[in-house]
């Protein structure tokens, strides 16, 4: 257990000291730091690439050219190291901690991916180069789309889109491009359900769609008379997420996407849960049409804080034709190469630039390799183990809104806690970081109150497991019994809680004005 | 399963506490018809096997030839220090920093991340990432529509051609319309063309996008381009490469509205296309159309400074369909690399990489000049540039036989133009060796020599 110290943050007034001492088990601890622009001072030099000849500049006019040197941090390697090294203490990762982050499938990102991903025969390729010179890479993006294909069902898998987001704008655009290949202009609306994720929504308005919301049944599932009532000759597409964002498998998904397609609309599938039926359930073969990957919760790619990620779309035989360029093709003597711009005019064109973020492809490569089959199927039912397994232990201490068999996640609610004491989910959260756990998602899906969306994972150990319901159990009986301690939470983190209010009325995004360089360069 | 803890025991406890025999009771709620028997993957493959493998796969690829070629993507030097940072668990295992108690670390990489972009771009707000340079613009073609309630863009044709197409994509043909400006044979963008597609009344433009150096390498007058497009009362967008910053007047500078960008060069590896970095910053008066997140500094609730993601009613988790884009996982760890790139290579180092850059280019632009490949186009440039060369495609393929990479056929984007399709885009950077020049040059002569025989 670290101590407990002050911090005063540079040009700040003396800080407080962190909270009581009751501090468990600290998520993280460390001090807070400087920006590197208070560690700058002018004439601290670094010599990292020679100095140019004189005259390097010659024949750009005057006007094009920056008149003072941008005033970039001067700081020297060792203070700029031990900077982001001391950051680095203030996060919490995966690799520091359980990290039950409900829909976002933080499992461990195996260290073997990241030494694959730095071969310098995949990190130093350029995108543009020749196909010959890249057949190493153009063979394990053919290998992933094949193994895709069979984890979905489909028929072919376009590994461009960068994010689980953008890979629903680009099935949303193929929905698009098929109905415009038929004639079918009518078709303006989207079909989401209640629970799901926030980027369907978003997708279904930035391909030009309307969304119409249908609501969930008692069960936590689609509602099947509100789905009915509301298709028709206006649908484009459901998009569905299944597993659900409760956690819960559709089991009305055959009467969903046969309604669906009944009245004449495609169905996208939201794979964001992907982890929890890998040799289970196959969306092609419940007739989904398209659906999307996310590599960064699936297949162990790390978040990296926010991303990168890269989110695959599956598409089956209708949307085929419409699947962004380029595609990766084996020519006859078994060799690889790029589509060619215009090679084929049906596509929806390019989502991004060049043919997808590889390195992030190489990794999910490397996870899909070490599991094989059998492998990946074990990952799918120890996740699902694991969720029933919390989600058995907490039913007597937290509320349980869907209280059946979840798949690799499930809702747990702290209204029960609220009503008894005053203590809401965000300061069960924020408690939770003092017993050294991440806080599961909260508030999120936004049709249970007072939610806790909680996603063990497959990797973390039965005693983990335990530990983090014994924290959760702790937290309900304190809140019965020192429910200010609770709305004070955390105690022991580097920060206490935020004035969110003001960063958003007052916004400050940048250290300081711009002023240019304070000293000039030295040519 | 390679990378899980449980023991055959664990699992029998799990299963005894949840009273179930079998773990297919917990599959039981997918139906029948629909219940996968099984997949049919290769592996599972030990750490070893897969290491032999995947080196196997990187060594097929051909990393070993001297390389001119950019077209949007760049080889720079990168200091040592910025993998090990980018290489520390605390920041790639963690998530997006929705805890920010114990996202202190992430949060503040982004402040500085979006404060140093700020500086280059000379612009207020910087979102925290994109996914690269061509959906950051296609964000900003979006932008541009949103602010101006306008419905029509105008993109030169110095644009990025995989950007334009990008934006096309997103860009619904049937809603908004796209149109491009063309070039003159300087290279530069036809300014009278812009001003004749701008003085349409009866269709508005919402956003003007120029390329600053645009894809041929020219430097662009992008002050007078804004100008005109403010003068129809559309925001001007620059297309701008980061390094080029060090040593180019900044878009605020000259009044852009937005600037984007592929953030690759700054610290990030070539990766046949990615994770990059999309750069996107705007003036203040257009942050909250920006798409992505923000990080903004604040206060704990003992006064400590301390940094949280803000204005996030822009963002799809809370306003859904209503929100400015649907992005979500976006580029943060790429963000983080360039921000150690940034203080690492620091202001010096970062201008003395730029102008460095452009002194090996003029040394290439005289070596291929001798050998006989003049240069295309005659405005000015930083450190790329198109050479003429009869029968490109094929004297580019020769060369590679003779270890040489000579830049991008400009064929492969233009096949039907007269004058690129017989052209090479080459660029330097400050790792360009004169010794990969003198043996480019060599090998063009004797190349274009085998040609015409």
């Amino acid at each position: 257990m670290s101590e407990h110290i002050d911090v005063v943050a540079p040009g700040d007034a003396p800080g407080a000291p962190f909270g009581a001492a009751d501090a468990l088990c600290p998520a993280v601890g460390a001090a807070l730091q400087p920006t590197l622009d208070e560690l700058s001072r002018p004439g601290r030099r670094t010599a990292r690439v020679p100095h140019p000849p004189a005259g390097a500049l010659d024949g750009i006019p005057a006007e094009q050219l920056r008149s003072l040197p941008p005033a970039l941090p001067e700081v020297a390697e060792p203070d700029a190291v031990r900077h982001f090294v001391n950051l680095s203490h203030l996060n919490y990762a995966v690799d520091t901690g359980f990290y039950p982050l409900g829909s976002c499938t933080m499992k461990w990102n195996p260290k073997i991916n990241e030494w694959a991903a730095r071969l310098a025969g995949f990190a130093d390729l350029h995108p543009l180069a020749p196909d010959a010179l890249a057949q190493g890479t153009l063979e394990l993006l053919w290998d992933l789309e094949r193994w895709l294909c069979e984890v979905s069902g489909m028929r072919a898998v376009t590994l461009q889109p960068a994010a689980g987001a953008q890979g629903e704008l680009t099935g949303i655009l193929m929905v698009r491009a098929w109905h415009r290949s038929r004639g079918d202009s009518a078709r303006s609306e989207i079909i989401v359900p209640d629970s799901s994720h926030g980027t369907n929504p978003a997708t279904a308005s930035m391909a030009g769609y309307r969304t119409i919301t249908v609501k969930s049944d008692a069960r936590g599932g689609v509602d099947l008379d509100a789905l009915r009532a509301v298709l028709g000759p206006r649908t484009a597409a459901i998009m569905l997420t299944n597993p659900s964002t409760l956690g819960l498998f559709e089991d009305q998904v055959c009467e969903i996407v046969d309604a669906v397609h009944a009245a004449g609309g495609l169905a996208y599938m939201d794979g964001a849960n992907m982890n929890a039926v890998l040799g289970k359930f196959r969306p092609g073969d419940a007739g989904f049409d398209v659906m999307h990957f996310n590599v960064h919760k699936t297949f162990s790619t790390p978040h990296g804080g926010g991303g990168p990620g890269a989110g695959p779309v599956a598409v089956g035989e209708k949307l085929l034709p419409f699947l962004p360029s380029p595609r990766v093709l084996r020519e006859q003597d078994g060799s690889f190469r790029l589509e060619r711009p215009g090679e084929r005019p049906t596509s929806i064109g390019r989502v991004r630039s060049h043919v997808g973020s590889t390195g992030v492809l190489v990794r999910a490569y490397a996870y899909l390799l070490a599991h094989g089959a059998a492998g990946l199927e074990e990952v799918s039912e120890d996740a699902v183990l694991a969720a029933n397994y919390l989600r058995h232990r907490l039913r007597g201490t937290y509320e349980i809104p869907y209280d059946r068999v979840c798949k690799h996640e499930f809702v747990a609610s702290a209204s029960n806690l609220k009503r008894e004491t005053g203590v809401r989910t965000l300061d069960v959260a924020k408690r939770l970081i003092d017993h050294g756990h991440h806080p599961p998602t909260i508030y999120f899906p936004l049709i249970v109150e007072e939610a806790l969306l909680i996603e063990p994972t497959e990797t973390e150990s039965l005693e983990t497991l335990d530990d983090f319901a014994g924290a959760l159990e702790a937290i309900a009986a304190e809140a019965h019994e020192d429910p200010e301690a609770l709305h004070s939470a955390p105690h022991s983190a580097p920060v206490r809680r935020l004035d969110e209010a003001t960063a958003a009325r007052q916004p400050d995004l940048h250290w300081r004005p711009m002023t240019g360089a304070q000293m000039p360069c030295l040519d | 399963m390679p990378y899980g803890p449980h023991t055959p025991d664990d699992r029998a406890r799990m299963r005894a506490a949840l009273g179930i025999a079998s773990i297919d009771e917990l599959f039981e709620d997918i139906p029948l018809a629909v219940r996968a028997p099984g997949l049919d993957l290769p592996g599972p493959l030990t750490e070893l096997e897969l290491s032999f493998r995947l080196r196997a796969l990187a060594g097929r690829n051909r990393i070993d030839l001297a390389s001119f070629l950019g077209a949007g993507v760049y080889r720079h030097y990168v200091p040592a220090a910025v993998d090990q940072i980018a290489s520390r668990g605390e920041f790639y295992t963690a998530y997006t920093p929705y805890q920010p108690e114990i996202s202190q670390g992430t949060l503040q990489t982004i402040y500085e991340y979006q404060s140093m972009l700020a500086e280059l771009t000379a612009l207020d707000a910087v979102s925290a990432s994109h996914y690269d340079g061509a959906t950051a613009t296609a964000e900003a073609a979006l932008m541009c529509l949103r602010a101006t309630g306008r419905a029509r863009i105008l993109v030169s044709a110095g644009v990025h051609p995989e950007y334009l197409a990008t934006t096309r994509t997103y860009l619904d043909g049937s809603r908004f319309a796209l149109e491009t400006v063309p070039l003159r044979a300087d290279g530069t963008t036809d300014l009278a063309a812009l001003e004749r597609l701008l003085a349409d009344a009866s269709a508005p433009v919402a956003g003007v996008l120029v390329a600053q150096p645009n894809v041929f390498g020219i430097l662009e007058p992008m002050a007078e381009a804004t100008r005109l497009a403010h003068a129809a009362g559309a925001l001007l967008v620059a297309v701008v490469e980061p390094v080029s910053l060090a040593v180019l007047a900044p878009p605020g500078a000259y009044g852009a509205d937005i600037a984007a960008g592929e953030g690759q060069p700054l610290g990030l590896p070539l990766g046949y296309g990615g994770p990059y970095l999309g750069i996107l910053a705007a003036t203040s008066a257009l942050m909250r159309q920006l798409p992505g997140r923000l990080v903004g500094r604040t206060t704990d609730a003992d006064g400590r400074r301390a940094f949280v993601m803000t204005l996030r009613a822009r963002e799809q988790d809370i306003r859904r369909e209503r929100a400015a884009s649907n992005i979500c996982t976006n580029q943060a760890l790429c963000a983080l690399a360039a921000t150690v790139y940034l203080a690492t290579i620091g202001p010096h180092g970062l201008r003395d990489a730029a102008a460095l850059g452009a002194a090996r280019a003029r040394e290439l632009e005289r070596a291929l000049a001798a050998a006989g490949a003049p240069r295309v186009h005659a405005g000015p440039y930083l450190n790329e540039f198109a050479v003429h060369v009869s029968d490109a495609p094929r004297v580019h393929a020769a060369l590679l036989e003779r270890g040489i990479l000579a830049g991008l056929p400009l064929a492969t984007w233009f096949p039907d133009d007269p004058v690129l399709r017989d052209a090479l885009l080459v660029c330097a950077t400050e790792v360009t060796q004169t010794a990969e020049i003198e043996a480019f040059a060599a090998a063009l002569r004797d190349v274009r020599t085998e040609v015409v025989a």
